[in-house]
This record gives structure tokens, sequence and C-alpha cells, in this order.
């Protein structure tokens, strides 16, 4: 089976959620709130428990050259965000009960029939996207349409996405065309254009990875994200020498405390 | 009774919105610059743990129970009484009981909680400790069944391996919080698992002391341990960085600060006066139980508070 994943390109995106309403459809996924949030026209606000797709609306003052018009106060960038599935991932490391698995696809997946809500894959996600739903007691996230691409399908939101923002594909091939995609922008003025994909960190890369504008910190993507399997070492050793000095002080403390004892007899 | 707003005010409220940039505190107009640069409007990266009460009293009651094993080991090693080993047996048998059933209640589905022993993943702290906690109920219950049934050798075995497993129920749960991506936990992935020893040394200590022994030797620990937690409050105090904020302000930070003074200074004094007196011993042991619980629950609502800073995953 390829190695399939997810270029999600910012530059064609609407903002239209298209790919939001799409997962929710397919999956069947809860509610996740009817808020108004203030912040542009982002309601959903974060991935979580139920919600799989996430339009970000970054705003951001123009530069001046390509992007905005000049007398445009704001330039309003989209950005469907979704599960990373990272090649080192922190949920799937972390999980005790094996529930979350590599799939054939190279994604990242959550069996429902083994969660037991353990809560550990939450803390150990460095993108915040998999979270415990409240009512349900699993935890849920991106499937990255398993049933689908078992079925020789794309993944429900790519094939609902208007624009081809979201393109689906062997991981290879979009690569090469992120590549392609990024000449292309830079020749045409949009040097500001670049690919998000963490592969020089701990982290190794993901399978879903974002061609953003500027900052890639205004989508909340961070810089350096990293698995916390790396902390294990020094953490295991801080433990095992705390567990020595337990051993060696009680040692300590209960012989000379006798040999005082006797002496004081 | 009216706010006092000068009237012009409500020219610069209007040539402010003329111009889509109102400053008025708590106004965000849609199509205004947000003002948090490089940050997605402040909003948090990671989530927070979705862990309850029952966590941070697991590992008080876990922590208690393994270091109190390795007493009873230690203490049987070295020749002390009878009854204290007996008691620190019981101890370890009862906090491990008592561990269990919390674990399984913080779950989503505590039904599944035989899940956790479908695999054994040594890169996850997690299953690890499941692991662990089910060696470690099992044979300092067979320690104290042991004792009962005067099976005097099988009950020394089982002591031994509750011991060895009790060494991990101690340190654990430092490295469980240190290998997460919550910005105050992994900073302190190395400090995490000597805290929360020498936390657990210290309850062990003083649930003997209570329970009535008053070995110089118990008192030694709780010295020990106590030291350790007066430097590791000086140490949070002492830093800067973003990342432990919440070990220092807000209300996380006061629970810290009070679980620390209980855990570390106050207890430490009163140690030191223990040597001498049976009733500063006491008073100890109270305030390091007291410490020991608010610590634990001071750094998972500190986690909670650190998952909402998005400042450090942005640097």
């Amino acid at each position: 089976m390829p190695v399939t994943g997810f270029l999600t390109d910012s530059t064609l995106c609407i903002g239209c959620k298209a790919c939001e309403v799409a997962c929710k459809e397919w999956n069947d996924v809860p509610d996740d709130g009817f808020v108004w949030s203030g912040l542009s026209y982002d309601n959903t606000l974060a991935l979580g428990h139920s919600t799989y797709r996430h339009v970000k609306f970054v705003e951001r003052e123009p530069k001046s050259g390509c992007g905005g018009n000049a007398g445009e106060r704001v330039t309003w960038e989209f950005s469907s965000d979704v599960c990373k599935h990272c090649e080192n991932a922190g949920c799937l490391e972390a999980c005790p009960t094996g529930s979350i698995v590599r799939t054939e696809f190279g994604s990242v997946f959550v069996q429902p029939d083994i969660c037991n809500g353990c809560g550990y894959c939450v803390v150990s996600c460095p993108f915040g996207v998999i979270d415990r739903r409240p009512d349900d007691g699993r935890a849920f996230k991106c499937t990255f349409c398993y049933d689908r691409q078992k079925a020789g399908a794309e993944p429900a939101c790519a094939k609902a996405c208007p624009t081809g923002s979201i393109l689906f594909g062997r991981l290879d091939d979009l690569e090469r065309a992120a590549d392609r995609r990024i000449a292309q922008l830079h020749a045409s003025g949009m040097t500001d254009a670049a690919i998000w994909n963490p592969k020089e960190t701990s982290v190794g890369g993901t399978h879903a990875f974002f061609l953003v504008r500027g900052d890639a910190r205004a989508y909340n993507l961070p810089p350096k994200p990293e698995v916390p399997t790396t902390l294990l070492k020094q953490s295991w050793s801080a433990a095992a020498m705390a567990a020595g000095a337990m051993v060696g002080l009680s040692l300590v403390a209960f012989l000379t405390s006798s040999n005082s004892r006797r002496g004081a007899k | 009774m009216k706010p006092h707003i000068p009237e012009t005010r409500l020219d610069e409220i209007r040539n402010q919105a003329a111009l889509g940039q109102l400053d008025a505190k708590g106004v965000r107009p849609p199509g205004s610059p947000f003002p948090e640069a490089n940050s997605y409007y402040g909003l948090p990266i990671v989530k927070p743990p979705v862990w309850t009460w029952e966590i941070p009293l697991y590992f008080f009651t876990g922590g208690a129970a393994g270091a109190s094993s390795v007493i009873a080991l230690t203490a049987q090693m070295t020749g002390a009484s009878k009854s204290l080993i007996r008691d620190a047996r019981w101890i370890a048998a009862l906090g491990a009981a008592a561990s269990g059933p919390l674990l399984i209640l913080d779950l989503g589905r505590p039904e599944r909680f035989l899940n956790m022993l479908r695999v054994f993943k040594p890169q996850s702290p997690m299953s690890v400790g499941a692991w662990t906690l089910t060696a470690f109920g099992t044979a300092s219950a067979g320690a104290v069944i042991a004792e009962l049934l005067r099976m005097k050798r099988a009950g020394d075995a089982a002591a031994f391996i509750a011991a060895l497993s009790g060494l991990v129920m101690a340190t654990y749960t430092g490295v469980l919080l240190g290998a997460t991506a919550i910005p105050v936990w992994s900073r302190h992935a190395r400090s995490l698992p000597i805290h929360f020893g020498a936390s657990a040394l210290s309850s062990a200590v003083s649930l003997l002391v209570l329970r009535g022994h008053d070995e110089q030797a118990l008192n030694a620990l709780g010295l020990a341990a106590a030291a350790f937690e007066t430097y590791m409050g000086i140490e949070i105090e002492s830093g800067d960085d973003v990342e432990s904020e919440p070990l220092r302000k807000g209300t996380t930070g006061l629970t810290t600060r009070i679980g620390g003074f209980f855990s570390g200074p106050l207890p430490l004094a009163l140690r030191l006066l223990g040597i001498r007196s049976k009733r500063a011993r006491r008073v100890a042991a109270a305030s390091a139980l007291l410490g020991s619980i608010l610590t634990r629950v001071a750094w998972i609502e500190a986690g909670k508070a650190s998952a909402a800073d998005p400042r450090p995953h942005l640097l």
C-alpha cells in the first residue's frame, strides 16, 4: 500500500468550510458547540474530539507587493487544519492499550473498539489534535477516512474541497507537487510562500503538511514541535536516580539509627 | 449610575470605527488586525489534560504505597522492628488497593480497564505504569496475605517484588508527566521523578510516624525528603522561564506554593525539632501528607494552565 498524505495549500483556500462539513457528515461527528468567537469568521477555533478539520482565518496587515490591495486594511488568508499524521506520532507512542495504530496508508488511527479513554494521548500530541469526547469517554481525531481509503476512495474533505486546496495522494507525489507549487508562487511574486513540514525535528515530518504564506506561527503551526518520547531517556534516568537514592538513604538511615539506638542502650 | 465618559471619547470611537481600528477594551471588530503577533489569536496549541481529581490522588496513594514497600524491605534488611515492617507492608498493600480503583475511575471507559494489559509498551510511561501497578498490587497484597497465613518465606519474596515495583511506583509518575507535550511538565522532565519520589518517601514516612512509629531512621528519611522538597521549591521560585509560569502565577502558582510550603520548609523545620520532640514529628507528618496531596494537585492544575498558553510552542 502506498503511503498517502494531505497537502493543504492555503493560497487556494477560500474559507468555505466545505471540508469541515464533509468530514462531520461522513464520519458522523457530533456537534462541537455553537459559539460566536468574534475571531474573524472562525467559530470552530481548534481541532478537537469532535472537530477533525478546522479552517483558520488569519488576518494580517498587508505587506507591500503581492497579496492584498493597497486600500485594504488586512489580508485575509485561510488554511484548513487537520491531524498531522506524524511520522513519529506522540499519541501513538503514548497509547497504553495499543488502540492507536499506524495503518497501511501510513496514517495514525484510533481504534474505537480498543480505546479506554485514559487520556494520555491528549497530553502527548504536540499539536493539540486528539482529545477525549466527554460524553463518549474515548479519544477521537481525524481517521484520515480510513474506511474510504480502504475502499479506494479519497478522504471526504479532499473530495469536497472546491478549489483543490486540500490535495490527497501519495505522499511522495504530494511532496513533488508542493515543490512545484512553491516554485510557481515564488515566480509570481509570492516569495513568502513556504512549506510547513517539521522534518528536521523529532517529529520526523508529517503526512499532512501545509503550504502557508509568511510566518507559519500565525496559523498556530509550531516551528519546532517535538515528540514527547525524546524526553523519556532523561526522565527515566532521573527516576532511576531517585529510586537509587531512596534505597540508599533508607539503608543508611536504618543502619545508622539502629547503631545509635544500641549505643544509647 | 452612568459611567463617566467624556463627550470627546464618542468622537474618538466614531473616528476609530471609520478606520476599522477600535481600541476599546474587549472589542475586536471583524476586520481589525489581530494583536497577537505570530500566533493564531493567542489560542492554545496543545490540549489540556482531561484528568480529574482521581489522578493527583492516585499519584499520592501510589507514591506513598510504593515508598512504603521500599521502607518495609530496607527495614527488614537492617533488622528493624517487626511491627514497623508489618505496618509498612500494610500501607503498601492498602495504598495499592486504593490506587487501582482511582485509575479505573478516571478512565473515559472504566469497563475497558483491562485493555491496559493488552500490550506492553516501554515507550509509554502510562503502559509501564499500568503494568507496574498490576505487579505492585499483586505483590504487596501477597506480602500481607502471606504474613496473615504465616507463610514467612512467601511473604518475604512478595515483599521483595513489591519493593522493586514500589521503586517504580514512587517515581514513574514524574516520567508520566515529564514526557508529554505540556510545557510546564516537559520542562521539568528531569526533576519531576525525583520530586515525586521525594514526595512519596515523605508521605510513606509520615504515615508510619502517625501510626506510632518513633524510629529516628524515619525522621532522618523525612528530613532528607523535606530537604529535597525545599530545594525544589527554591528552584521553582527562582526560575524565570515562560514554561514554568503556572507554577508561580495565578491559582495554580498559589497551590504550588502552599503545597511546597507544607512539603518542604515546614516539615524540614519540624523534623529537625523532631530529633528530640515526638510531637514535632507528628505535626511534621501531618504537614508532609497535606503538602504531598496539594503538590500533586498543583502539578496537574499547572499542566492545565500551561496547555492554555501557546507561547512556549511558538518561540
